[in-house]
């Protein structure tokens, strides 16, 4: 059990340098008049309220993270010999994803399926913000009060649909009996119904129509803190539309657009619905490797070691986009 | 025509095709739940039949995991909700220097994958709550479990959300009422909480909500339970039945009803709100007046 209390230790340094942090600053500027924590909400509110964000931060965030990380580093046993003498540290979890532990070949599969996911998230991030751009352009600028209230509404309620529904609608629409393919039949454009689930077109819609939204709002809230009047004294000095939007609203609105992107980013990413039931059945997407790891091999070891990949190439990516739009990750979060 | 109209109709047409690829889908599955066929199917409409929403009250399972995901939902709101207010009431308060390290900490849940989230709760727990025999049969189930591995990114939605309008607090509310002999507990109560109601009460609802509908953790934590969303999963996986567009005819419903009634609530609000202040206007007006 030595290595997994490792994972407590991180978050007592952490403590530790919150405490050593705030013990500084109170003495840095020595403020008569400022009242302690405890002072200031009364002792038992004030306990509540760190005994709360306490379980929070260490019970449901940290703890659990780091656990999953420590855990990639063991191999996998059954549950009576965990503890024991076999259980020491490996990273043989980690080269698994790079080389086939069964015959030593290359692990191509699992290698092309993560770029893979990396590449089609990417994409349908960049997809969502071409369609999402003009209408939340049109919203934060042109709309009147009432439209856009209405827009508003239309936008949020297709999704009180839950994930799985909206799927299953899409695949509705894709099947090769569905509506569309009853159409282009119809019209004589094809004989035979295109299998559009088979070749991922319904993936890549899936993946997009579940993310419409969360790449919307933010860049409705960048673009309407735009000043009118900066887009109106480009008109009257001459500058065509497209220049407009690259010179004057795009810049404007780069906190936005790095925060739609990265959101957008993560949740495809991430995803498990769209891949599930609307990828064709060749599609190897990470998550769902992952979740096969847990629910077929019950390997825990080895997709808590994919996961952290995951997680670790969601970051990276992150890190990236921000670098990109030269903004800060407080801005890009809100 | 000038550019203009060009320009605008362009916008319309663009607009129009924005709202069919949103709402498209969900109005011909909404038309597969009233069609006889078994496959689900919208054209042709064979005749029309109420037959698929007997058979998804009927569907044991379905109704099972809905009375589970309810459960799960009330949990969370109630671990999330005070979660979030107590981190938002430590962030306005914290040092500064902290704040960005504290901020780091409390949102990236949100910057996780949920499938990610779900893992780590599943075996971080798994060997927590297996220290001993007795936590272990009272506590490693799959809603306790759903509970604390969806609270850890919904508290954090509660969070922001409480934290938008601390931020418009007035501290000269706080100062008046100390200055009148209030101890700081009860600012909290009698002044702070009554000013965040409508947060903590949106925070409540999305908390419901997000739990509600959440797939990618749920399906790790919830082990060997199902929520109305695992089940849903494994119905859309099996094959397809219009019991489900039934379904999503329902849920559309009660959304499109619950907007419906939020927005008559806001208008009266409103109506509410301008009306005290004119009488207010009107009362300073006589005030003056009779000076």
């Amino acid at each position: 059990m030595s290595s997994r209390a490792l994972a407590f230790l991180v978050p007592a340094i952490v403590i530790l340098a919150f405490w050593l942090m705030s013990r500084w600053e109170a003495r840095q500027g020595h403020d008569p008049t400022h009242k302690s924590f405890f002072e200031r909400n009364g002792t038992v509110l004030g306990i509540a309220f760190v005994g709360l964000v306490a379980f929070w931060t260490l019970f449901l965030v940290t703890l659990p993270y780091l656990y999953m990380v420590v855990e990639s580093f063991h191999p996998r046993l059954p549950p009576a010999k965990r503890g024991g003498p076999e259980d020491i540290a490996t990273i043989a979890q980690y080269t698994s994803f790079f080389v086939n532990p069964t015959d030593g070949a290359w692990n191509t599969t699992h290698m092309y399926a993560f770029v893979y996911t990396i590449v089609v998230s990417a994409a349908v991030t960049f997809i969502n913000l071409c369609i999402c751009y003009p209408l939340a352009y049109y919203m934060a600028q042109s709309g009147t009060t009432q439209k856009v209230r209405l827009l508003m509404l239309g936008l949020i309620v297709p999704y009180w649909v839950n994930e799985i529904l909206r799927a299953f609608s899409i695949r509705l629409l894709l099947a090769s009996k569905g509506l569309i393919n009853q159409g282009l039949m119809g019209i004589g454009i094809t004989d035979a119904p295109i299998d559009f689930l088979g070749n991922n077109t319904g993936m890549w819609v899936g993946l997009s129509y579940a993310n419409l939204l969360i790449m919307i709002f933010p860049l409705y809230n960048a673009i309407e803190s735009l000043d009118k009047n900066q887009i109106e004294a480009a008109r009257d000095l001459g500058a065509p539309w497209w220049k407009i939007h690259r010179d004057v609203v795009i810049p404007y609105a780069k906190p936005g657009i790095a925060s739609g992107c990265t959101m957008v980013f993560m949740l495809a990413a991430g995803s498990l619905a769209a891949p599930l039931f609307l990828g064709g059945p060749r599609t190897l997407w990470f998550t769902s490797i992952v979740y096969d790891f847990f629910f077929q091999a019950f390997n825990w070891p080895r997709g808590s070691a994919y996961a952290f990949i995951l997680l670790a190439a969601c970051i990276a990516f992150v890190m990236f986009m921000l670098r990109l739009f030269k903004v800060k990750l407080g801005e890009a979060i809100r | 025509m000038t550019s203009g109209t060009v320009m605008k109709g362009m916008l319309g047409f663009y607009i129009f095709l924005f709202f069919l690829y949103l709402f498209g889908p969900l109005m011909v599955m909404g038309v597969t739940a009233f069609n006889t066929p078994s496959y689900p199917q919208a054209v042709p409409f064979e005749s029309f039949t109420l037959d698929w929403f007997v058979k998804l009250w009927n569907h044991r399972a379905m109704m099972e995991g809905l009375v589970n995901s309810i459960i799960i939902g009330l949990g969370v709101v109630v671990l999330s909700v005070p979660i979030g207010l107590a981190a938002s009431i430590i962030m306005n308060q914290i040092y500064h220097r902290a704040r960005s390290l504290f901020y780091l900490v409390t949102i990236s849940p949100l910057l996780t994958p949920g499938v990610i989230i779900g893992i780590s709760t599943v075996i971080f727990w798994k060997d927590a709550f297996g220290l001993t025999e007795f936590t272990k049969d009272t506590f490693y189930k799959g809603i306790i479990l759903s509970i604390l591995g969806q609270s850890s990114f919904v508290a954090a939605y509660c969070l922001l959300i409480i934290m938008a309008r601390l931020t418009r607090f007035d501290r000269a509310q706080e100062e008046a009422a100390l200055d009148l002999g209030a101890t700081y507990p009860q600012v909290f109560w009698h002044i702070l909480l009554p000013f965040l109601k409508p947060a903590l009460f949106s925070a409540g609802v999305i908390a419901f909500l997000s739990s509600f509908e959440n797939y990618n953790t749920t399906t790790f934590a919830i082990l060997a339970d199902k929520t109305l969303v695992t089940v849903l999963a494994g119905e859309v996986r099996q094959g397809t039945t219009p019991a489900l567009s039934a379904l999503a005819v329902i849920i559309i419903g009660l959304s499109l009803a619950g907007a419906v009634i939020y927005e008559v609530l806001k208008r009266r609000e409103e109506a509410a709100a301008s009306a005290m202040k004119e009488r207010a206007r009107l009362a300073e007006r006589g005030e003056l007046e009779l000076a």
